[in-house]
């Protein structure tokens, strides 16, 4: 039997405007030239809206006396200090509430997140009304609400609420005891790192040992009364350099202490509770992530429920977490800019708002700002993928 | 031997059984168990029952039982005048209503404002039913139609409506106005952006990562900002574009960046063989999109998209500080006013606009969660 095999028909012929390629190629080229010509366009206007509104661009104006005062600033700043300065008190100011809150949040997030799988019936539904009441109410509504109605209606200094004589409430803000350094603090704080060190070389010491022998070291306990009892006992043989100053009351107002003003108490509580309820739920998935075998194994080999999550559960479940948890603290760096709702003086409200006012400079003063989230964003990205590239399983 | 002591640990005595766990018993018992087993659990126990306590029942005093329900102005809230401890002042809500509800549009006009909120929700409610039929026309009229009619309906100008500047628009309406523009834009904007993100054409695909990673970088705020004070210097003089508009293209912006990542999520989990599958019966690019991918990676991600409409309903607060007056921005505004300056004011404020907050949100959130299951119990089968 013969088969007549059809002999391949060459390809058809189409058109070149028709061709794949060409076609992608004059898509991208629209595309393109469309963006180019929008840009073009803004720059054409922002030239002519400039002009007309006699605003000159460029970035001199940094230069200038900025001529208002800001509640609190980290660096040395005065009235005649120039907008670059003001720039630079605002952009640490954003740092410090960023920086405090993340600690903090992770913390307040990590404990909530396990209370949430907590086999105590009560502990756990109290930990997942906590997260639904917070995710669902915006920030903007909890940081007002921290400010204008708790931190508001605090008495006068004169009234202030006391805890235990050391801390003082009061609708100026929140005073602490200042620490105070005298002749051989730096030794105490030496001794503190000292302690620090030697821990870390216990560890990785304990761990040899154990894979080695088997016998396990409380490496936990020792390392915290080596952290701790060091500086201590240097403090004692040095003779007590490192003091509280204490606040006092002094006629209307308090001596001494430091005082954290309403505006940044109020931010740094919405941010810390609103982004914890996000890590809790983060925190949780990245939990139930982990296989159900792994903490019976567990059990089987008689690790009781601390053990078992420390040594087997968290490890396994930090891999499902830190890609989502690097996006909550991204959000809660970028969420720290709404601290222009209250007047707290981060890098949004004394620059994108007071000199904006002030010098009308809008482009150069938005992009700046946007520029500097934009780095804070990617820096951190940046972080967490390598933290996060650390603790992939490593494969064959 | 010496080559033994290298080898890693292994335990060769046996270790001696442990006793059988109690038997698991009845549910009094095995809850008491959970509850007061061991001191730590005991403790916690007791601690979160406090915390409850501590407070639930201040709440509940100061929402209902303390509270002053009618009245003319502060005085009937004051304690020295009712002779009481006095809780929330529902009198403030109920003279602000209209403030909370509708800004200052005109009182005269409320009832276009209320048709437009009785049209949207006829059209919504079965659209979010799965069991009724229908689902492609009222797709339609919800997103495509109603949007138009809302917008005659409250801006006015046409059919013998007086026109209402956006102006004096406030309270609810704004926040809704402002979710709801944000909720269907930012839906198709984020599926062209996250196509453009998986396109083989290089210019295309690194046009849209920049877009989308700029808009992703910036805090919603400095967005509001660029659209509020920026962006008029890059348009014509002679365009002069609305404050509630200015905002509102700014709100898209920034959604549609969020919504492109969620529906790029969706795009991600379809396998190559439905592309091939799609492509062997010929069809082409927009038709295999539109036809075969998109409708199996949006019903993926519909959660996803509802949790993006949550967050988008949130932070529509933020318009206050560009000064438009939305529901916290009338709020704030209320405050100061020195006819209901109470020492519970505040809180009156905030109970009421949190729990409008709260049923919103926690309601999208909940038919995200219901659909969710209802998609999981299709795929298993």
């Amino acid at each position: 039997v013969t088969v007549d095999i059809q002999r391949a028909s060459a390809p058809p012929r189409v058109a070149v405007y028709n061709r794949p390629k060409v076609r992608a190629f004059l898509y991208q080229l629209a595309l393109l030239a469309l963006a180019l010509w929008l840009g073009y366009e803004f720059v054409l206007n922002a030239k002519a809206n400039l002009a007309a509104q006699r605003i000159t661009s460029g970035f001199g104006f940094l230069d200038q006396t900025a001529g208002f005062s800001v509640n609190q600033s980290l660096i040395p700043y005065s009235e005649s200090d120039s907008y670059g300065r003001v720039f630079l008190v605002g952009l640490l100011n954003t740092l410090l509430v960023a920086g405090l809150g993340i600690v903090l949040a992770t913390i307040l997030g990590f404990v909530i997140g396990i209370a949430r799988l907590s086999p105590n019936w009560l502990v756990a539904r109290l930990a997942g009304a906590y997260v639904e009441m917070i995710r669902n109410l915006p920030l903007l509504f909890q940081i007002l609400f921290w400010y204008l109605a708790v931190l508001g209606a605090l008495p006068g200094p004169r009234q202030s609420i006391s805890l235990f004589g050391e801390v003082f409430l009061n609708n100026r803000g929140i005073i602490v005891p200042a620490p105070t350094a005298g002749e051989g603090a730096g030794l105490v704080v030496a001794a503190g790192a000292v302690g620090i060190i030697a821990t870390l070389v216990l560890r990785s010491w304990a761990r040899r040992r154990q894979a080695r022998t088997g016998e396990r070291f409380p490496v936990l306990w020792i390392g915290c009364a080596v952290i701790v009892g060091l500086p201590l006992a240097v403090l004692a043989a040095t003779g007590f350099p490192i003091g509280f100053q204490k606040p006092e009351l002094r006629g209307f107002n308090f001596v001494g202490g430091v005082r954290l003003i309403p505006e940044f108490v109020a931010l740094l509580i919405a941010l810390t509770t609103y982004t914890a309820a996000f890590i809790a739920e983060v925190v949780r998935a990245g939990l139930l992530a982990v296989p159900r075998g792994q903490t019976e194994a567990a059990s089987a080999l008689g690790l009781r429920r601390g053990l078992t999550l420390r040594l087997i559960v968290v490890p396994q479940a930090m891999r499902v977490i830190v890609p989502p948890l690097t996006n909550q603290y991204l959000n809660l760096t970028k969420n720290s800019s709404l601290a222009v709702a209250v007047g707290y003086p981060d890098l949004f409200a004394v620059f994108a708002g007071t000199a904006l006012n002030q010098t009308g400079q809008a482009i150069e003063i938005i992009a700046i700002t946007m520029a500097v989230y934009l780095v804070i964003s990617l820096l951190t990205s940046a972080l967490m993928n390598w933290y996060n590239a650390r603790l992939r399983i490593v494969e064959r | 031997m010496a080559a033994d002591s290298q080898a890693p640990f292994i335990r060769r005595a046996l270790l001696e059984p442990e006793p059988p766990p109690a038997a698991g018993g009845d549910a009094l018992t095995r809850g008491r168990a959970r509850l007061f087993g061991g001191v730590f659990n005991t403790v916690l126990t007791v601690t979160s029952a406090v915390i409850i306590a501590a407070l639930l029942w201040p709440a509940l005093k100061f929402l209902l039982i303390d509270a002053a329900w009618t009245g003319s102005s502060r005085v009937d809230c004051l304690p020295e005048t009712v002779g009481r401890e006095v809780g929330a002042c529902w009198p403030f809500i109920k003279a602000k209503f209209a403030q909370f509800m509708y800004g200052f549009y005109p009182a005269s006009e409320h009832w276009r404002v209320d048709a437009t909120y009785a049209l949207g929700a006829a059209l919504l409610a079965p659209l979010l039913i799965p069991a009724v039929p229908y689902k492609g026309i009222n797709a339609i009229l919800f997103f495509g139609v109603f949007p138009v009619v809302a917008f005659f309906l409250l801006v006015g100008g046409v059919l013998g409506l007086p026109h209402v500047e956006t102006r004096v628009w406030g309270g609810l309406l704004v926040t809704l106005v402002i979710s709801f523009t944000g909720i269907i834009f930012s839906l198709p904007l984020g599926i062209l952006l996250a196509l453009g993100r998986r396109s083989h054409l290089p210019v295309i695909r690194a046009l849209c990562v920049v877009f989308i990673e700029f808009w992703r970088g910036v805090p919603l705020i400095t967005v509001l900002f660029f659209a509020t004070y920026m962006l008029p210097f890059f348009l014509p003089d002679s365009w002069r574009i609305d404050a509630l508009a200015r905002v509102l293209i700014g709100v898209v912006l920034f959604a549609g960046a969020y919504m492109a990542e969620v529906v790029r999520g969706g795009l991600q989990a379809i396998p190559r063989g439905q592309f091939e599958g799609a492509m062997a019966l010929g069809l082409g690019y927009w038709r295999t999109m539109g036809f075969v991918i998109l409708p199996q990676a949006l019903r993926l991600v519909i959660p996803g998209i509802v949790n993006s409409f949550i967050a988008l309903f949130k932070d529509t607060t933020l318009v206050l500080i560009v000064a438009i007056f939305d529901l916290l921005g009338q709020l704030r505004a209320a405050f100061a006013d020195p006819t209901w300056a109470t020492p519970v004011t505040l809180f009156t404020g905030f109970a009421f606009a949190g729990m409008i907050y709260f049923l919103v949100s926690f309601g999208m959130s909940r038919y995200a969660l219901f659909m969710e299951r209802r998609l999981n119990s299709q795929q298993r089968r």
